[in-house]
């Protein structure tokens, strides 16, 4: 038998672990999404010079970062074999209660920008104990949830932006450039700084913290980890907590970009973030998945974007461009793993 | 449907089926080895083995369920290689499964032809009406007075087994296989099920039929086939065959090298003490007490309510009364969590589902009932902690992986239930319910967890052990608690426990004892 002849521990196992964690399905998955996002630039800049300009490099990912931000929230819930639904409207709301902290009560800069990620926080701890406690299923308690931030989005903005005005410093959040301070020849954005910053922070939490162990544990097997006498509900509520901050942060980025909080925007954003995440080889049903391929899938979906406007490519079928892309890559990856 | 006659027409001395030199592996476990069977026409043949013996997955290979490794398969003297269940079911093999395969919205009619409906004119509505005639007919030959506009969801389970041989007659079955189709039945209608099916012996089909119901075999069938441990041991006519020679077959050598536990009990403090559980219909009025350092074996038929009483210690369902004192100490258990806090830990028969995150490492699922314990600030892993306690229960276990970062998915169910154990071990839990210990492993890694079970015994935890497989029961247990319909029907000592006091007990109904 194969297994009796592997020997307990020693150091060719961890070298064949080794080589499985690199070669592995979802270190694979990764290379494909990046494989296709390379290929998408390489493409475009022999299409089209002005693709490859500072400027326009400068844009995708400026245009990623809100996007990026959203689909590294959705990649925790996704994980855990859930669904979120409610990321785009919640970024919305996060940033019309940005607008009510800073503009309407005048709180001072960082008071306000906590108390907006707070505000996520709260809507994101609803969704999951909805989900948890009333046992909901996922795509409904969200699919509540976003109508819910998007009528109080309109609600609260009176149907009418609210403006950054009084608030100077706000716009900096996601249009300064700390590192173009730094080094003036590349004037990366805030923005694009944070989601990185974001992205490494959420990539520690996935694995090396209880919190990261349990996400991918609940989309594995969620009542073996409930017969192991783990509180389940608790880290399943935390973690729906923990993407709805984040969306809080996407809210901030957002206003401060157009220096305005918009209350009419959002919807349709959980879909691009869900399309990012999935290009980037996490799995629907749970139990896998890296933020490093969220990022890449995130970029993936900019670029096409970008690419296809500076084509001049009619908005009306970049829309349908974009959404045979994402069949396209879905069905690659189920063709991957059915070879496996 | 085929009639009668011409079914005696083929009913010649050549076997309906034979199969020759069958083998099948399953990752890390050998399931046949070169197994012979042979069916005649009109023959009612039993295939009887233990747990694991390979009756299952010979059935399911004849039925088209699993592919085979290598042998040959006859079908009225043909060779045949079956690549889908449907393909065996088109010629004329139907296979009735334990778990009943029936949509509960849909009627009679509709679940015998589904996927088969006549269409009316235009060939896109359904002929309802030719729908119910066929399905009518069916129960006719059956003589089944069912209607075929009722809904499946409605019946008795009886009722629904018969919609399940329906289904398979449509097929014009030749050759029907029934595995345990009395496990959920009472005794009236184990005797309407028994007509039908020797109703269809007089028809010409063949039927397998697999129980571990031994006075039901010598009631219904002609000739047993036994398997063990995945191999042939022998055919024989039932007539003149004892059921202790049967018996004594299935079981084997495994009862001769019984490593016999216990110089006589110095037995532990009482470490567990359950009075009067209830907990739905599988868990009425339980007692029993556990003490340090013994193994008390659960004995029973399937459904006997075992599962349901550990389960319901556990936490894991919700008991409607009773009172569970944990080291003397009455205990409040509302969940799995309240439960482990106590040191109770419950191994689940079924370890994929209940017990292992198997898409996730050995590593994880090691620790996964004592993350908190491994934290930094509350928070972040201490992997080097982890690492050392997970490499530690590797060699203490002797769980056989390439690395602690292998996927469990991807190791054999022995070592699979040795991560499960060191994940309750870790946890510290001195009182360990072991559900079906050793069922789907192999004979090397069973005589492991068997000599495990005993050590950890030996190191004062509280065991109780759960199984189906009498000589397990034998040889593990200190104590002997027999189960039947939710019910203690007796406790037995080693000592005095045979497999025959057994299952007097275990077949203790209460229905039976009223009547």
């Amino acid at each position: 038998m194969e297994q009796s002849k592997t020997t307990t521990i020693g150091s060719e196992g961890r070298v064949a672990a080794f080589r499985a964690q690199v070669f592995g399905s979802i270190a694979r998955q990764k290379l494909f999404a990046f494989a296709s996002l390379i290929l998408l630039m390489v493409f475009f800049s022999f299409a089209s010079p002005a693709f490859m300009q500072v400027q326009n490099l400068l844009g995708i990912l400026q245009s990623t970062a809100v996007n990026g931000v959203l689909a590294i929230a959705s990649t925790f819930v996704i994980i855990t074999a859930g669904i979120d639904l409610s990321v785009g409207t919640l970024m919305t709301f996060c940033a019309v209660m940005a607008g009510v902290f800073l503009t309407y009560w005048q709180l001072p800069l960082w008071t306000g920008v906590l108390a907006a990620i707070a505000t996520g926080a709260v809507s994101g701890m609803l969704s999951g104990t909805l989900v948890a406690k009333l046992k909901l299923p996922p795509f409904i308690a969200t699919l509540g949830m976003m109508l819910v931030n998007k009528g109080l989005a309109l609600v609260v903005a009176g149907d009418k932006p609210i403006y950054f005005n009084d608030t100077e410093s706000f716009s900096t959040i996601s249009q300064g450039s700390v590192i173009g301070y730094i080094l003036p020849s590349v004037p990366v954005p805030n923005s694009v700084l944070i989601l990185f910053l974001l992205a490494i922070a959420a990539s520690i939490i996935l694995s090396r913290t209880a919190l990261g162990r349990y996400t991918f544990a609940l989309g594995s097997n969620e009542e073996a980890v409930r017969l192991s006498g783990v509180n389940v509900d608790r880290w399943k509520i935390t973690i729906y907590m923990l993407a709805g901050a984040i969306c809080g942060v996407a809210g901030l980025l957002i206003a401060s970009r157009l220096n305005s909080a918009q209350p009419a925007l959002g919807q349709g954003y959980e879909l691009e973030a869900i399309a990012a995440v999935v290009i980037g080889g996490t799995s629907l049903s749970g139990g896998t998945g890296t933020l490093l391929g969220t990022i890449i899938g995130a970029f993936v979906m900019s670029v096409l974007t970008n690419g296809l406007r500076i084509l001049s490519v009619a908005q009306e079928w970049q829309i349908v461009v974009t959404g045979v892309i994402i069949i396209l890559a879905v069905y690659i990856d189920i063709l991957r793993r059915r070879r496996l | 449907m085929q009639s009668a006659s011409e079914f005696q027409a083929g009913l010649a001395m050549s076997p309906l089926i034979s199969v020759q030199d069958l083998s099948k592996s399953f990752p890390g476990v050998r399931a046949l080895s070169r197994v012979r069977f042979e069916l005649m026409a009109g023959e009612i043949h039993a295939l009887v083995g233990e747990n694991g013996a390979g009756k299952s997955t010979l059935m399911k290979i004849l039925a088209g369920v699993y592919r085979r490794d290598s042998g040959e398969i006859f079908y009225n003297g043909e060779p045949v290689n079956f690549a889908s269940p449907r393909a065996a079911q088109m010629m004329g093999i139907g296979i009735i499964h334990q778990e009943l395969q029936l949509m509960n919205h849909l009627t009679v009619a509709h679940n015998i032809f589904i996927g088969r409906e006549p269409r009316g004119r235009l060939g896109v509505f359904l002929d309802e009406d030719k729908l119910n005639r066929q399905a009518r007919d069916i129960l006719a030959y059956m003589h089944l007075n069912l209607d075929p506009r009722a809904n499946v969801g409605g019946l008795t389970v009886a009722k629904q087994q018969m919609v399940e041989i329906a289904k398979a007659l449509s097929f014009n079955s030749r050759v029907l296989i029934m595995d345990e189709p009395t496990a959920a039945l009472n005794n009236a209608e184990i005797v309407e099920l028994f007509n039908i099916i020797r109703e269809l012996k007089a028809r010409g089909v063949g039927i397998v039929y697999i129980s571990h119901k031994m006075d039901e075999l010598k009631q219904i069938s002609d000739r047993v086939t036994v398997l063990r441990d995945g191999e042939y041991v022998t055919t024989m006519p039932i007539g003149t065959t004892s059921m202790d020679t049967i018996i004594s077959m299935m079981v084997g050598r495994t009862l001769m090298d019984v490593a016999r536990p216990p110089e006589q009990a110095s037995r532990g403090d009482v470490a567990l003490e359950v009075r009067n559980l209830n907990c739905g219909p599988l868990v009425k009025n339980v007692n029993f007490t556990l003490r340090r350092g013994e193994i008390l074996g659960f004995a029973g038929l399937m459904g006997a309510g075992r599962t349901e009483v550990a389960r319901a210690i556990f936490g894991a369902d919700k008991a409607e009364s009773g009172e569970i004192i944990v080291r003397s100490v009455k205990a409040s258990i509302k969940s799995p969590a309240d439960a482990v806090a106590l040191g109770i830990g419950y191994l689940s028969e079924d370890r994929k589902r209940f017990g292992l995150a198997v898409g996730m490492d050995v590593e994880f699922n090691i620790v996964m009932a004592t993350l908190a314990k491994h934290l930094a600030f509350n928070f972040v892993l201490r992997r080097r902690g982890i690492r050392a306690t997970v490499e530690s229960f590797i060699r203490l276990l002797n769980i056989r992986t390439p690395s602690a970062t292998q996927e469990v998915r991807l190791l054999s169910g022995g070592n699979q239930q040795k991560i499960v154990v060191a994940k309750w071990l870790a946890r510290d839990c001195d009182i360990l319910f072991f559900d079906e210990p050793t069922r789907g492993i192999d004979v090397g890694a069973k005589a492991e967890i068997h000599k495990l079970l005993r050590s950890l015994a030996d190191q004062g935890k509280a065991i109780v052990m759960i199984s189906s497989e009498l000589p397990e029961i034998l040889r593990m247990s200190d104590r002997i608690i027999v189960m039947c319909e939710g019910r203690i029907t007796g406790e037995l000592a080693w000592k005095d426990a045979t497999q025959e006091g057994i299952m007097l007990l275990a077949t203790q109904r209460e229905t039976a004892k009223a009547a």
